[in-house]
């Protein structure tokens, strides 16, 4: 008998294997803001306010350069795009749910909520419950985030800088960033992006990131022009984009 | 004051992406176009940090072979790609530059 408790407990099980990968990141999102210099409280509060990892880590860092604000916002609009092919993929299924429930899973629409969610929607199982699972999958990741953003506030202050630890954020987004490429539009895009924000790091305002990754973007819709994905990638297109190996709330 | 308006600006706009395709599905549709191209948000948005972090580590660009973040981060892109393991790839990428800090 699938009952919404049933589903609820199956989300957070999902979730479970992503958690180990998310602490670290916490951590290192509290760690980086202290080195931006944001107050504790911004810090710990910004992940529930925020509750999106690598736009969070960005911020923190264009805040500690001095970034005007219209920019750490619009660069956070840009990194978080991705977010709307997600919100369109499961928006049919919330379809019969009360608007207190789409606002809901709305907030806790992650990288990682959505990678365990969606499949569950799209299998066989008949159940009448499966917004409960989502929310299991989303509290469990929102929870672990913000203990985690806690840790890494009270670790960083022990930690000297002479270890480098910012380097573990651009470690992290290679992480990421290599195993999601996998065609020819992919990599382009990235290389076009990677080589403009090298040239644009001296641009006014913190802009260069902005700019490099429309660059990229338009890059890689240029090459998938010229050479088309193979049709089975583009029937995926179509379906749902699968999260392709992120693995930031 | 600022720093509070910069973060629920940042809220808001990642909320906004998150909600308004639930929310107003019935009546619009994302065209192809626009979902083909979200789809190189990520790998743009990613390079677009990483490139400047290792080449232009302290304000300026540096190729040399004194520049130990672009040794240990291209060593660390080698892990991420065979292996496709974020944790790994951080823990490889820190003990080579802890490694060629020391000895550089």
């Amino acid at each position: 008998m699938v009952t919404g408790r049933s589903e609820f407990l199956a989300g957070v099980r999902a979730e479970l294997p992503i958690l180990l990968g998310v602490v670290p990141f916490g951590l290192i999102f509290g760690i980086t803001a202290l080195g931006a210099r944001i107050p504790p409280i911004a810090a710990f509060l910004m992940s529930s306010i925020v509750f999106a990892g690598s736009s969070q880590l960005i911020g923190a860092r264009l805040i500690g350069g001095s970034a005007p604000g219209m920019i750490v916002v619009l660069t956070t609009f840009v990194v978080n795009l991705r977010h709307m092919l997600y919100s369109t993929s499961v928006a049919p299924y919330l379809k019969p749910l009360r608007p207190a429930w789409k606002w809901l899973l709305a907030y806790l629409l992650t990288d990682e909520a959505y990678a365990v969610t969606i499949p569950h929607y799209h299998g066989a199982t008949e159940s009448p419950h499966k917004h409960w699972y989502f929310l299991g999958a989303g509290l469990a990741l929102w929870s672990t985030w913000q203990a985690s953003t806690a840790a890494g506030l009270v670790l960083g202050r022990q930690l000297p800088v002479s270890w480098s630890l910012d380097f573990t954020v651009g470690l992290t987004f290679i992480g990421i960033v290599f195993p999601a490429l996998r065609d020819r539009a992919g990599v382009a895009a990235a290389l076009a992006a990677g080589g403009v924000a090298v040239v644009a790091a001296g641009l006014p305002l913190k802009l260069g990131l902005i700019v490099a990754a429309l660059v990229g973007i338009v890059v890689g819709m240029m090459v998938e022009a010229l050479y088309p994905a193979p049709t089975r990638r583009v029937a995926e297109l179509h379906q749902h984009v699968t999260p392709s190996g992120e693995e930031t709330p | 004051m600022t720093l509070w308006l910069i973060i629920l600006g940042m809220g808001l706009v990642t909320f906004a992406l998150r909600l308004l395709p639930i929310l107003l599905l019935e009546r619009v549709e994302i065209p192809w176009r626009v979902r083909q191209a979200l789809r190189f948000v990520p790998p743009a948005v990613l390079s677009a940090i990483i490139f400047p972090e290792l080449l232009w580590p302290h304000g300026a660009l540096d190729l040399s072979l004194g520049n130990v973040r672009l040794l240990a981060g291209l060593l660390a892109a080698l892990v991420a790609w065979r292996t496709r393991n974020v944790l790994l790839t951080i823990a490889v990428g820190m003990g080579a530059l802890w490694i060629l800090q020391a000895i550089l």
